[in-house]
């Protein structure tokens, strides 16, 4: 091209999808556009008239509509429009118009499908939403290693395997023998399809009692003062944690740090193919996360405990500048957010004594989702064993939840505004009592009531007795699905929330064309998304609370369209990326983290892609209005 | 503020006759080419007019003195300016080039060596113009330097109507009522230069002198001016000069 249009060519090569464009694309571009100067208020493109070019924003500000006349998009200097008609029938389906003086350069279609064939990246930028938040939120998967290696690859060696009639001497022997630091112990096994029972490589079938690791032969059995003749059998713990051999390292290691263990063995199936130690993966990635939950547990005092809260912000920096995702940034956050609740309760057990009836500490919202970001506060309740009477036992837990809940808000887990914790009498309740609230909230709902207490349909034990909120689970799931206007009320509550349009220069556009200063992500993004999703998990009696594994239920159950779960799980993913990234910037910069962002902090290429996943969100929204309608029976209500 | 009639009086009121005469008398075919093509008729809505934007740079202002460097055109309609099928002509001038005007221009010594005479350029600058009504802004540099340059080198000069951006802005901010209120107030006048008067317009400012980017720029303005000033059905003789 003739050096003189450098000045087009110049400012094209400053916006996306531009940008990105080889020079000799480029030069093809911007020497063919044609420019038009648009007064304000006067229409670009109009509804139904062919359509045959892209429009480039020069200077100015133009807002793009629907068919119906609702505000699409506001767009300014350096934005493009036009493309969907490009892309379609080449009718103009979103009108234009200047809200400001405007200069346009229009690309000819020629141009635009040359580009679109020539260049990927623009042809990904152009089309709907999907493409462009797949790829995005791929490439950001693919971009930690730990998400993406299995266990599998940290097995070094097949588990060393010990009977359960063996003496625990004889056990230890093997395991010098052997240099193992744990053992796991089987016994016979005649039923096939018994749990953990498996052939091992002398055709035998035999069943997983247990493991036994170098520090329980301290604390079972010398520190006891067991014989050394002992069986193995008697002092093996009952309770196994295992995961599968073709989980990521990252999950084993997060299992592993949730459940506080240092060794566990790997199954294939139901086959142990090794035993992995915590130690291996710190050696495979050394990661600070590990150390701060071990850390947790070495604290004997909440003083203690409150000092490791830089720790926590400092993994959680170092995670999302290393290129975490948001399930590994919000399972990492959640399993500290557990290890200090449980160290905790701990510390509550040891000062208060032994609890009178066994209880659940349950927590609700996003620790229980394993979701939490840097910014979040305590949502947390008891379920008490139905023993529980609380004339004699309640003294015991109001100390307990007390002494939990201020040690929380001294690490940094303020205080739930809405009460939702376990120092609230309403919210310390025996197992059929919390029966009687779900039943209630399910049988009987109004969008009212479902308001303050949805956030307990994201529940999990953290502490104590799991089965007792296990129950609760398969209540729900059993129920919630059967339920339509529980499900409709929970719907509609799940719209009270909106994402906004998108972004215009400075400010974030809201749909009635208003322009704000900032927005807060999890309000506008991450918790609506959160609530529409928790309603169709719901609906197909899900029992999972995270967010991703819900969408595997729901894609399992065949819920929504095909590709839909598949958007919806990008599209959440874009979004919690967002707010954490904006929350380390928070941190870097030596600012309160928060969930807000402000525009002017929203690279280019982030505004669009967040912009698809608002509107991903929005469709999302809308659909579920007409998926869950209010049944007919309404009117029956009380 | 439609159809702002101008004070200042038309230089030819009937330019179809003028051509005509011209295309009569003169004996250079290039030129007689120029005026045998029909120019759009004085009552034609500007919408419908074809227009090319013109701009040059020169040594200095005086066209007796001073030479024609470089010119960019830009063809254009209300709706729809061309920059794909503009030309843009570096010219050898017949005078010495200073190094001033170096410096504005950004043309070097070494781009004019190897530039053309600007003889070479009228027998393609003529047909790219012809039909169409030229646009430039402030036309008492481009309408006698043209003249002058196409007189030197084929015996006779050219004269065609403008429309006048420059003109146009001074109809409106310094001979309109509002304008001498302010005059009489005191005020220094409103710039019409062409960035100042894109700028009333929300126009982009475009950095240095360049031939095509003014061309570029004046169409810009002029679609801008219609736009705001004007009415697509204004006859063109409301407008050229």
């Amino acid at each position: 091209m003739d050096a003189e249009l450098m000045e087009i060519r110049q400012h094209m090569s400053q916006f996306p999808p531009f940008d990105a464009l080889c020079d000799e694309l480029l030069d093809e571009v911007a020497g063919r556009i044609e420019v038009s100067y648009f007064k304000a208020g006067s229409d670009i493109l109009l509804l139904n008239a062919d359509a045959h070019e892209l429009c480039y924003i020069r200077s100015g500000a133009v807002e793009v509509y629907r068919r119906q006349g609702d505000l699409y998009n506001r767009l300014g200097e350096g934005d493009i429009f036009g493309h969907f008609n490009l892309l379609r029938d080449h009718k103009v389906r979103f009108p234009a118009r200047a809200i400001e003086d405007t200069l346009i350069y229009f690309i000819p279609d020629a141009v635009f499908q040359k580009l679109c064939e020539e260049d990927e990246h623009l042809a990904d930028f152009v089309e709907l939403e999907r493409p462009r938040l797949e790829t995005i939120a791929e490439e950001q998967m693919q971009s930690n290693d730990m998400m993406v290696t299995r266990i599998r690859r940290l097995l070094s060696r097949a588990p060393v395997t010990v009977s359960v009639d063996i003496s625990v001497q004889d056990a230890a022997r093997q395991m010098s023998e052997d240099q193992a630091s744990a053992v796991l112990v089987t016994r016979a096994c005649e039923q096939q399809d018994a749990p953990r029972c498996f052939r091992n490589d002398q055709g035998q079938m035999r069943q997983i009692c247990g493991i036994m690791t170098n520090s329980d032969f301290r604390t079972r059995i010398v520190a006891q003062g067991l014989s050394a003749q002992t069986p193995v059998g008697e002092v093996v713990s009952p309770t196994l944690i295992t995961v599968q051999s073709d989980v990521s390292i990252y999950e084993a290691m997060l299992t592993m740090l949730r459940n506080n263990v240092h060794h566990m063995p790997v199954l294939y199936r139901q086959r142990p193919m090794g035993i992995v130690h915590l130690s291996d993966i710190i050696r495979y990635e050394t990661h600070s996360g590990l150390y701060l939950v071990s850390n947790i547990f070495s604290r004997l005092s909440v003083e203690g405990l409150a000092r490791l809260v830089p720790d926590g912000r400092a993994a959680f920096l170092r995670m999302v500048q290393e290129g975490a995702n948001s399930q590994m940034v919000g399972s990492a956050l959640s399993t500290i957010g557990r290890s200090f609740t449980r160290r905790l309760l701990e510390l509550a057990e040891d000062a208060l004594g032994p609890p009178p009836v066994p209880y659940a500490f349950m927590v609700n919202g996003s620790m229980a989702r394993n979701e939490q970001s840097i910014v979040t506060d305590q949502d947390n309740a008891l379920v008490l064993d139905d023993a529980f009477d609380p004339d004699h036992h309640d003294a015991y837990f109001q100390r307990l939840a007390a002494f939990v809940s201020d040690g929380l808000d001294a690490c940094g887990y303020t205080y739930c505004k809405g009460d939702i914790m376990a120092t609230n009498a309403r919210w310390r309740q025996p197992l059929r009592v919390w029966k009687e609230y779900f039943r209630g909230w399910m049988s009987d709902p109004t969008p009212e009531t479902l308001l303050h207490s949805s956030i307990f349909f994201d529940l999990d034990s953290a502490y104590g007795e799991a089965a007792l909120v296990d129950q609760l689970k398969d209540m729900i799931a059993e129920q919630a699905p059967n339920s339509p206007r529980f499900l409709a009320a929970m719907a509609r509550n799940a719209l009270n929330r909106t994402p906004p349009l998108g972004f215009f220069r400075t400010f974030v556009m809201e749909n009635d064309g208003k322009n704000n200063k900032s927005i807060n992500l999890k309000r506008r993004g991450t918790a609506p998304m959160v609530d529409v999703i928790r309603v169709h998990a719901l609906a197909c009696g899900s029992k999972a609370q995270n967010t991703f594994e819900r969408l595997d239920d729901i894609h399992k159950a065949q819920l929504l369209a095909s590709g839909v779960s598949d958007k919806l799980r990008y599209a959440f993913e874009f979004l919690c990326m967002s707010r954490l990234r904006h929350q380390a910037i928070d941190i870097e910069k030596d600012r309160a983290p928060d969930n807000n962002i402000e525009p002017e902090n929203v690279e280019s290429s982030e505004r669009h892609t967040l912009k698809d996943a608002f509107h991903v969100l929005s469709n999302a929204q809308k659909f579920l209005k007409f998926r869950y309608p209010v049944p007919s029976s309404h009117g029956e209500r009380r | 503020m439609l159809d702002i009639r101008p004070r200042q009086k038309v230089t030819r009121a009937d330019w179809a006759a003028y051509m005509n005469d011209r295309a009569a008398s003169a004996r250079n075919p290039t030129i007689r080419q120029f005026f045998d093509t029909p120019l759009p008729a004085p009552d034609t809505p500007i919408a419908e007019v074809p227009m090319v934007a013109l701009d040059m740079e020169t040594t200095g202002l005086d066209e007796r003195r001073h030479a024609i460097v470089s010119l960019g055109v830009v063809p254009f309609t209300l709706s729809r300016i061309a920059p794909a099928r503009r030309r843009y002509w570096v010219v050898k001038p017949s005078r010495p080039l200073f190094a001033t005007s170096i410096a504005h221009h950004h043309i070097t010594h070494s781009e004019i060596a190897g530039a053309p005479d600007f003889d070479a350029v009228i027998d393609e600058l003529l047909p790219m113009i012809a039909g169409r009504v030229v646009v430039v802004h402030f036309r008492n540099i481009e309408r006698p330097f043209l003249d002058a340059a196409v007189r030197v080198r084929r015996g006779e000069g050219v004269m065609f109507p403008m429309i006048d951006t420059m003109s146009l802005e001074a109809r409106r901010y310094r001979q309109s009522l509002w304008a001498r209120f302010r005059r009489w107030l005191g005020r220094p006048p409103v710039s019409i230069r062409l960035n100042a008067s894109r700028a009333r317009y929300g126009l982009p400012a475009y950095q240095g002198h360049h031939a095509l980017l003014d061309a570029l720029a004046t169409a810009e303005l002029l679609q801008a001016q219609i736009a705001n000033h004007y009415h697509p059905a204004t006859p063109l003789s409301a407008l050229w000069c």
